[in-house]
């Protein structure tokens, strides 16, 4: 039997996604605001669920924070940066052990409602802005994670390589943003940024669990009594375009590594006109998202070229990026070969079987999500960002009906625009 | 025959059993889920490199445990069986840890064909000389991988100060020289020994039938007596770490380190679950992030939301550890130390403890919320001697005087070493 999911509107500007489900021993509670994603605030929004989290006017610092939380049992409630195309998703996202199998007290569910309101709406402040030392300690904080995003080599060359393809658009700045937005954030920029979205964002509330949704909607109506609402609460958008010109550009970055990352950015084009998300995730799966994928048969498994060699979408932006860990003499060679992949799938050079094989990829993984707390926070999320009504069953039974010549139309449309290569010195290539 | 037993206080029933041929198997059956999980665990690892066995001792290169996993998907005149897996929907893999070789997956349909297969293609090697070759270069890839994830280096680094002589210190995949000497008759010779049923363990979550899983591996298991390997670990090693430090330089944003320190060798059973949970409550007592500590060092900007501590129970030994990132690794290992020390001979606060323990209950409760995680420790379980589900009792016997003595054993300047990554001069 399906889980019944109820949305409701809990105050303007505020949509509760409620999925009752008595299966799991621990529910997830979500509260994320939708904000714009910009080269300006992105550093603000990374680091203020942070400064959030070091205290509140009641629970001034850490330690009273985590002792509230061992109270209930362990309730994890962490600060999320997620950047969904153009748009920042900020906020807390918390897990906890389902009431019915703790000893005596059963109502962690409002518990955890109420202290991430807390978080949220009463944040520890000096002199009317949130507290100084919060958000200088913060603000070091999010610059060593801004130095550490090189620490992993393969996600490090996927930020560089989204920095050059997206130059001038906001989709080019990383989620933490850069450097220099990150040294200027002061307690007072951070805390006119607060009030300010605090007021204005539209504001994404996730429940699954096995409370009802419609005391779920009243624990929370309660925990957000005090959230100030001003403005007209529409989702950010992204900005995608949809025609290109000219060559590839490819870039070569030299640090201290033993493997090549490669990574191969490509824009969707006209496939964003009128996007088909089904099709979309079902060609991916067939390039380079799962082990039956051209990718990872071919690039790996025949001509033993590297340990992965992978595909990613981002629907937001309509983007596609291929990413492999190779010899630093194989560049050309994978290169090529991720072309003559993409460029067979453009022309429906495949087995029924391989599509066939993608479809279930992309269906199983689907319906795995609703067995996932998580899983499911995720994907009704980027529902509400990228604004369709399909839940995930329904998405999984579009999938089904995709046809060879839907996948190989986005192949044909996908365009490499940039490529990057981070080597080693000396390696040439 | 399968025994059903409840676990009241965690909402779980299991089914466990063994076939005729010696394999044990668990089904926690959960109607209500859509999504199945079967894991099938071999009681070899990284750290088996030596054994006995019909008389003969075997040295295997380091990394023969991994690359027998990888090679063991290849079906001889079929498709490779994680390409049978995925066509059908099947989220499949495997992995290679110091002690265990595992390989599941997960579906929401077709499942018992696809225990089928995972039964037959596991216990049917088929190596050839060409598929060996290839996936050298595959694994040579992955290692290299692994050499620029200065987490790993600074795990091997620390593990190589603390042991002297235990296969820990190294990599489970080995290093692109060890697997140069691997040859289809090397993985032979450790599937012959180590993959056999008496010695594997299979765990299945979902909405499945218990008897059903239980014929179906009745049917695919072979039944032939055959004498079990002794795997060979050289002499124990002492308490005390074999170098204090260890550095490496890398392409890294800031300087991270991990302390650690040998806790104690040769335990099974539930007293190594004991002990797992004392360590886990000693060093959430003394550095987690609801401690003085804790708070005293993030104030001061000395460590962020990486700093974190671990217990590994593997290669006949249980290692403790701790770290993260910061600009004083020294300095925050020794307060660190003098903390304990001072821990240990104050005691903790009661309340505080109550509240350390209710924690440990929620992440015990949280960590059977994932199917691959019940299935992994209920194999565990079965290898080491102890039933995984009956082991949140455990967390309401260990007391405050336990963790003191750990503190006060473990958490010493003699007994810890110390490896950092720095960043790399430009």
């Amino acid at each position: 039997m399906a889980d019944r999911v109820v949305e409701t509107e809990l105050t303007r500007g505020v949509r509760l996604t409620s999925v009752k489900a008595e299966r799991f021993k621990t529910g997830c509670l979500s509260v994320t605001l939708l904000v714009p994603h910009t080269k300006k605030t992105a550093s603000l929004n990374a680091v203020l669920p942070y400064v959030l989290r070091r205290g509140t006017a009641r629970l001034t610092d850490m330690e009273a924070l985590a002792a509230a939380m061992d109270d209930m049992y362990g309730a994890r409630i962490e600060p999320a940066i997620r950047k969904k195309g153009e748009v920042s998703a900020v906020g807390f996202c918390a897990d906890f052990p389902d009431g019915s199998f703790l000893p005596g007290r059963h109502d962690i569910l409002s518990d955890v409602a109420y202290l991430t309101g807390e978080l949220l709406l009463t944040p520890a402040t000096r002199g009317g802005r949130l507290r100084g030392d919060f958000v200088a300690s913060e603000r070091q904080n999010l610059l060593d994670d801004i130095a550490a995003e090189i620490n992993d080599k393969r996600s490090y060359a996927g930020l560089r390589l989204c920095e050059n393809m997206f130059r001038g658009e906001s989709y080019g700045v990383s989620k933490l943003g850069t450097a220099a937005g990150a040294s200027a954030v002061t307690a007072q920029t951070l805390t006119a940024h607060y009030r300010e979205v605090i007021s204005t964002a539209p504001i994404e509330v996730f429940y699954c669990g096995a409370e009802e949704p419609e005391r779920v909607a009243g624990v929370l109506r309660e925990a957000l009594a005090a959230l100030p609402r001003t403005g007209s609460f529409t989702v950010p958008s992204t900005s995608v375009r949809t025609a290109f010109r000219g060559g590839e550009k490819i870039y070569r970055e030299t640090v201290d590594v033993t493997q090549g990352r490669l990574i191969m950015g490509f824009r969707l084009q006209r496939t964003m006109e009128d996007p088909n998300y089904a099709a979309m995730a079902v060609m991916n799966a067939l390039l380079g998202g799962s082990p039956t994928s051209r990718l990872f048969l071919n690039v790996r498994e025949r001509l033993a070229l590297c340990y992965y060699a992978s595909s990613a979408l981002d629907r937001h932006k309509g983007a596609l990026f291929v990413s492999a860990g190779i010899d630093f003499d194989k560049f050309d060679e994978v290169h090529g070969e991720v072309l003559r992949e993409l460029e067979a799938i453009a022309g429906a050079a495949f087995e029924p079987w391989e599509l066939e094989a993608a479809k279930r990829a992309v269906v199983s993984s689907l319906l795995a999500s609703l067995d996932d707390p998580m899983g499911l926070e995720e994907l009704y999320l980027d529902r509400a960002i990228l604004g369709y009504r399909s839940r995930p069953e329904e998405l999984a039974a579009m999938c089904e009906l995709v046809t060879a010549e839907d996948v190989a139309k986005i192949a044909a449309d996908a365009r490499l625009t940039h490529t990057y290569f981070l080597t080693a010195e000396g390696e040439e290539c | 025959m399968l025994k059903k037993r409840e676990y009241a206080r965690v909402g779980e029933t299991a089914y466990t059993g063994s076939t005729e041929s010696g394999l044990r198997l668990t089904v926690v059956p959960k109607p209500e889920f859509k999504r199945s999980m079967a894991f099938l665990a071999v009681n070899y690892g990284s750290v088996d490199r030596d054994f006995r066995l019909g008389g003969r001792l075997y040295s295997t290169p380091s990394g023969t445990a991994h690359f027998l996993e990888h090679r063991l998907f290849e079906v001889e005149g079929e498709d490779n069986a994680l390409t049978t897996l995925s066509k059908r929907g099947a989220d499949a893999n495997a992995f290679t840890s110091a002690d265990m070789t595992a390989y599941h997956f997960q579906c929401t349909d077709s499942f018992f064909e696809n225990l089928e297969l995972l039964l037959k293609f596991v216990s049917t090697p088929y190596f050839t000389a060409e598929g060996v070759e290839r996936e050298r270069t595959i694994i040579a890839q992955e290692i290299k991988m692994l050499e620029d994830d200065p987490e790993d280096v600074m795990y091997y680094a620390l593990m190589r100060c603390l042991y002297e002589r235990s296969p820990l210190r190294e990599s489970a995949a080995g290093t692109v020289e060890s697997i140069g000497d691997i040859t289809a008759e090397t993985l032979f010779d450790v599937h012959r020994a180590f993959y056999i049923p008496e010695n594997m363990y299979l765990t299945v979550v979902g909405p499945q039938d218990p008897k059903r899983v239980l014929e179906t591996a009745e049917r695919l298991t072979d039944g032939a007596y055959r004498e079990l390997p002794r795997r060979e670990y050289g002499p124990a090693e002492g308490p005390l770490p074999a170098e204090v430090s260890a550095s490496s330089q890398m392409d890294v944003g800031a300087p991270m380190f991990l302390a650690g320190a040998k806790g104690r060798a040769g335990l099974s059973g539930r007293e190594s679950v004991k002990f797992e949970l004392t360590a886990t409550l000693a060093l959430s007592s003394l550095l987690g992030s609801a401690t003085p500590l804790y708070r005293e060092l993030y104030d001061a900007g000395h460590i962020n939301e990486t700093f974190g501590y671990d217990l590994e129970n593997a290669g006949g030994y249980s290692t403790l550890s701790f770290g993260g990132e910061t600009q004083k690794p020294e300095y925050v290992c020794m307060r660190v130390l003098e903390t304990a020390a001072d821990l240990a001979a104050r005691g903790i606060d009661p309340a505080f403890f109550a509240r350390r323990k209710r924690t440990a209950w929620g992440s015990a409760l949280r960590a059977l919320g994932s199917f691959e995680n019940m299935c992994c420790n209920i194999a565990a379980g079965g290898f080491s001697g102890y039933d995984y589900l009956d082991t949140v009792d455990v967390i309401d016997s260990v007391t405050e005087e336990d963790v003191r003595a750990f503190l006060a054993e473990y958490l010493t300047l003699d007994r810890c070493a110390i490896s950092v990554v720095t960043p790399a001069n430009k």
